[in-house]
């Protein structure tokens, strides 16, 4: 860990002031000087790796009061930015009406660190790949670019299969953000050039440059995401498939909302999650589903289509047929759930 | 969690005994409350002294090869930084030594700042000092170093491994005294027998991961060196520094009241030690040594994985004929460390023909060492696997099949346990369980979309005693110390200590101290082998009997007094008195005016039976010498236990879950049933975790390890436990030792790994024989 300095902002202007970017400096925001930390549930241990090394970090705690409010709207679900994993995993509204963002946050982390981890940071949250997070090695394109990736041939049994390159098979293990991505959730961000919306899925950039890891500017900041209503949002559940049965990360999750009318599925939203480099909204396996009834035979085929381009490697080819076998499950779990 | 006095079954011809029940009376640790409010103090709590220096460490990442630059100049710019340990400027200022197992007191004889080499990865490439934790720990991630790094064979199959046999190593004197168990004709039994197994299997490298880390503080007084470090091996490591500073071992003191976890990890001396005294003399100030996770991978020692070969050959109605296990471990390039199990599962069952062979595989890591049941763990997954296996092929159940095999003779040479109470051991377990309403079909058992299965295996852990020492004083007002070197690992060894001064002296037990974790206390063995508290229980024991006798006979002798002219023999103190058997009996103070009048204090030496001669001596030098199991030349010493296990598998997704266990153990005299459930309850978790959780994953290509901190090394949470059932068989040993005690600490894990991979098997029909079950082998199935 390096010296840093630690500015406690007090508002929305002052945080960004504090992590204005140098003028000309062309860094992706992970290596922006200056961070912002709130739970810092991941920052202060990336810190401590020597893999992150921020001049500054900002402390946007005290914007909870403007940023920190869970609120059930007509057209959606809005969620502050600063809002405690804790506080969403538990309130009423989600837990009636949007089922999957509950039990994503529900089997994330541990309770303690639930307490403390924001959904802003939560999303933003950095891959598990060993060679990423330890810099005694040499190759890993995300921290150094251009440097190679080590997991290509290495311990890969928890890397990604969907949305890989050859630069990058890290897997993003984050549960929330499944949740977020299959129900088109949006983000809300200012930044030195003003607020803007992005759509959740057009958060994450792909893997083709593992540097640069969302579209956010150095210096902007999540402050909050909307989750649109729709006919699917309480019939949605998650999956999470791992190696025991609480505080790990997903081998293989689903989160899954469905529209059923009359006995056929009118829409589908399929986030998956650990076998990806990104959040990953599987398209294929929506348009799969779409207008036919939820069987096990058409779930197999929905899961058939959300793998149909997995790209594995030495360790991580089960992924497939796992991811494939939880999407099922999770799908039929769904189907059997109260609109 | 049933009671622990359920079932109550004896086993065939052990004499009843009224003097030494079986069962002592469960209670509740000394230290419980110290603990559990965090008043307790640990080595790592102790810092060494007023303003101490702070060290942290650098180290390789690479396994092989040499360093070819390392420059310190930005570290040297980091504010308070104060010396910078390399091997420029230790060299050989630190004496090599030889591993435990080779006679010496070490953990790895690489000693990684003497010279440029690298010899492992994560080896020690420098000690950073400096005014804070902080700025040793900047300073150190600012040191610039390169290697010409050599390609590293990392394990099993990686090219450039080296090989050796168990019995060569032997041979050049290097292993204590071990053999290699042969009887008959095995091959050719094997190929006579009607039914026989013939099967690979593996076990994985498992770190001990204790919770207190791998912390050292150091002060130096008056050419006198105190260390405090968490150790379960006072005078070893005493000894053992000396050795490597070339002091005398009497101006060094090693202090670790309580352990925040061994596991075996804390037996032998590792090397940071030693640099931490050095850098203390260079400063001339305290130095404190805080170590991360991910270090306490690569600068301690470790479980090796280990291949086996298992065959076996049976009639048809199950009595082996023939068995033979071969086993290969991983060892570092310069040391032969061997865990050895073929001397137990050569020896578990009666079979005429039976060969084994060990080899040791030398590749680039750091030399392993003892975790917690070193041999049986990967031993015995390989032997209760193949059983099941066996009965599976003879379409036998498996308590069956042990049952016509349980001998109480051991086949390599005829010699008897001393006491053996394994099958009832698996009846009582199997009743508890319900093994009864099992189907044997594997996948026959079903509950919604959960595939459930049931297995069980054997477990056993040798019977260990070395020489031990301890002093105890009593006061006329009835107060006891117990002084003995021996270690707080969380076994509750204090509070079995203090029962042994309330049994022998007749005290409450709120009244005895117990001292233990300084080197400056008589010595005790090293807390490994379970022998804690068979070895030093005797010993306080003894030292207690002193003192009763010294009381005893100044009461028979005085003529006024009311036990004149009695047998001193048959008075004993109880509940603050002096008491004879027909009735007389006389306050503590008043018995105690008799002798000088004030405290009595004894000290005692016990040399256990079967221990070469001059092992005491070796003793107060560091060098315990434990004796028991198969190594003893006229008997068998082991305690048995019974492993049952419920494993639930997704039958669409295949996540592994275990509801339930249920294991039976008989081992001799249990002093403190409650702490020994709670530790044999601890075992059967871990087991579990073997099974299923733990691996050190390591990179082939680099051979470093990739999953080092606990997120990604993975033990059971509390959700992966549901019923644990821990029975407790009373067993009366009258032979191994006065007291009949057996050790329990590594009992509970054993074999529980077999029994999950049989209950797996059962279930889904999968056989999966390599260590941990991950879900991927049960996909295709």
């Amino acid at each position: 860990m390096r010296p840093f300095n630690l500015d406690h902002a007090a508002t929305l202007p002052a945080a960004l002031a504090a992590a204005r970017p140098v003028a000309g400096a062309r860094v992706p925001p992970t290596a922006a000087p200056a961070q912002f930390i709130a739970g810092g549930t991941q920052m202060l241990d990336l810190m401590k790796l020597d893999t992150m090394q921020p001049a500054t970090l900002v402390d946007i705690n005290a914007l909870s009061a403007a940023h920190g409010r869970i609120e059930a709207k007509s057209d959606g679900l809005h969620l502050g930015a600063l809002v405690r994993m804790s506080e969403a995993e538990a309130h009423p509204d989600i837990l009636r009406d949007y089922p999957v963002i509950a039990q994503t946050l529900q089997m994330a982390a541990s309770p303690q660190i639930r307490n403390m981890a924001s959904l802003g940071g939560n999303v933003l949250q950095r891959t598990r790949c060993c060679y990423f997070r330890d810099p005694g090695w040499a190759q890993c394109n995300k921290r150094e670019p251009g440097s190679g990736c080590a997991a290509l041939d290495g311990v890969n049994r928890k890397h990604a299969v969907l949305g890989v390159s050859d630069q990058c098979i890290a897997a993003y293990s984050g549960d929330f953000a499944q949740a977020l991505v299959a129900l088109g959730a949006e983000v809300q961000t200012a930044g030195p050039n003003g607020v803007r919306t992005i759509a959740f899925e057009k958060l994450h950039t792909a893997s083709d440059n593992p540097h640069t890891e969302t579209v956010l500017a150095p210096g902007e900041l999540i402050t909050g995401f909307r989750v649109p209503s729709g006919p699917w949002t309480r019939r949605s559940a998650y999956v999470k498939i791992r190696d025991r049965e609480s505080y790990a990360y997903g081998l293989a999750t689903a989160a899954v909302a469905l529209d059923i009318q009359g006995g056929v599925v009118r829409e589908a939203r399929i986030g998956l999650g650990a076998v990806s480099y990104r959040p990953w909204r599987s398209h294929e396996a929506e348009a799969a589903l779409r207008g036919k009834p939820l069987t096990e035979d058409t779930a197999n085929a929905t899961a058939r289509a959300a793998f149909a381009g997995a790209k594995p490697r030495q360790d991580n080819a089960y992924l497939i047929d796992l991811g494939r076998r939880t999407l099922a499950r999770a799908l039929l779990q769904a189907s059997r759930l109260e609109a | 969690m049933s009671d622990i006095t359920e079932p109550q079954i004896m086993p065939q011809g052990a004499p009843p005994s009224a003097a030494k029940p079986a069962m002592g009376a469960a209670t509740s640790r000394v230290d419980g409350r110290l603990k559990v409010t965090g008043a307790a103090r640990y080595a790592s709590d102790l810092y060494g002294g007023a303003n101490p220096a702070h060290a942290y460490l650098a180290t390789s990442t690479i396994a092989r090869g040499r360093i070819t630059r390392l420059n310190e100049a930005d570290a040297r710019k980091v504010p308070g930084v104060l010396d910078i340990l390399t091997f420029r400027n230790v060299g050989d200022r630190i004496k090599p030594g030889k591993i435990f197992s080779q006679k010496g007191y070490m953990g790895s004889s690489i000693a990684p700042l003497a010279s440029d080499r690298i010899q492992h990865g994560g080896q020690i490439v420098a000690m950073v000092v400096a005014e804070t934790f902080e700025a040793a720990r900047e300073a150190a991630h600012r040191l610039q170093i390169e290697y010409a790094a050599e390609t590293p064979s990392a394990t099993f199959d990686s090219p450039g491994l080296e090989s050796i046999s168990a019995e060569a190593s032997s041979r050049e004197g290097e292993q204590p005294g071990e053999e290699k168990p042969k009887v008959g004709d095995a091959a050719a039994a094997l190929a006579a027998a009607p039914v026989t197994i013939d099967q690979r299997y593996e076990t994985p490298i498992q770190h001990h991961n204790p919770i207190e880390l791998f912390t050292t503080a150091c002060a130096w007084t008056d050419g006198k060196l105190t260390v405090w470090e968490p150790s379960q091996n006072m005078y070893g490591f005493q000894n053992g520094l000396a050795e490597q500073l070339g002091m005398a071992a009497a101006d060094i003191r090693v202090i670790s009241p309580y352990v925040g976890g061994g596991f075996g990890s804390r037996g032998s001396l590792t090397q940071r030690t030693a640099l931490v005294a050095l850098a203390a003399q260079r400063l001339r100030r305290p130095v404190r040594l805080e170590t991360t996770r991910d270090q306490g991978f690569t600068i301690a020692t470790y479980r090796a994985e280990t291949r086996h070969r298992v065959r076996l050959g049976a009639g048809t109605d199950g009595k082996l004929q023939a068995l033979i296990h071969e086993g290969w471990e991983v060892s570092s390039r310069p040391d032969n460390y061997k865990v050895g199990g073929t001397d137990a599962t050569t020896r578990l069952y009666a079979c005429p023909n039976v060969d084994s062979e060990v080899t040791i595989v030398h590749a680039d890591r750091n030399t392993p060492g003892f975790m917690r049941s070193p041999p049986e763990v990967p031993y015995m997954f390989a032997l209760e696997s193949a059983m099941d296996e066996l009965a599976v092929a003879l379409k036998m159940d498996p308590i069956e099949l042990r049952r016509v095999n349980d001998t109480m003779h051991e086949p390599i040479k005829g010699l008897p346990y001393t006491s053996r109470t394994l099958m009832p051991c698996f009846d009582a377990a199997a009743k508890a369980f319900g093994w009864s309403g099992r189907d044997a079909q594997p996948g026959s058992m079903r509950d919604g979309e959960w595939m459930v299965g049931w297995g069980c295996a054997t477990s056993l852990y040798p019977t260990n005693m070395g020489p031990a020492t301890a002093r105890v004083v009593l006061t006329p007002q009835g107060t006891v110390k117990v002084q003995t070197a021996g270690h707080e690992i969380g076994t509750g060894i204090t509070t079995v200590l203090a029962l042994m001064a309330v049994s022998g002296l007749g005290v409450d037990i709120a009244k005895v101290t117990v001292e233990v974790g300084d080197s400056a206390l008589p010595p005790a063995p090293v807390a490994g082998g379970s022998n804690s508290t068979a070895s030093i229980a005797t010993v306080v024991a003894q030292a207690c009997e002193q003192i009763r006798g010294r009381i005893a006979g100044a009461a028979v002798a005085a003529e006024n007094g009311p036990f004149h002219g009695m047998d001193p023999a048959g008075l004993v103190l109880v509940d603050g008195t002096l008491r004879a058997s027909s009735g007389a009996s006389e306050p503590l103070e008043a018995a105690m005016s008799r002798t000088a009048g004030g405290a009595i204090e004894a000290y005692a030496e016990n040399i256990p039976h079967g221990v070469p001669e001059g092992a005491l001596k070796k003793l107060y030098l560091g060098q315990g010498t434990l004796m028991g199991g198969a190594k003893l030349k006229d008997r068998m010493q082991f305690a048995f236990g019974a492993q049952f296990v419920e494993v639930r598998v997704n039958a669409r997704t295949r996540e592994i879950r275990v509801p339930r266990l249920v294991g039976a153990y008989a081992a001799g005299r249990i002093v403190n049933p409650k702490a020994a459930k709670s530790q044999l309850m601890g075992g059967q978790i871990w087991g579990v975790s073997a099974a299923l959780h733990e691996a050190t994953e390591i990179d082939r290509r680099a051979a470093r390890y990739t999953n080092n901190d606990l997120a990604e090394y993975l033990i059971p949470v509390n959700a992966d436990v549901q019923e644990v059932t821990t029975i407790l068989l009373p067993e009366q040993d009258t032979q191994v030792n006065e007291l009949g005690i057996k050790g329990i600490g590594e009992l509970g894990n054993v074999g529980l790994n077999a029994a999950v991979a049989n209950a797996v098997f059962h279930a889904t029909g999968v056989r999966v024989r390599e260590l941990p079950i991950r879900l991927e082998k049960l996909l295709e199935a």
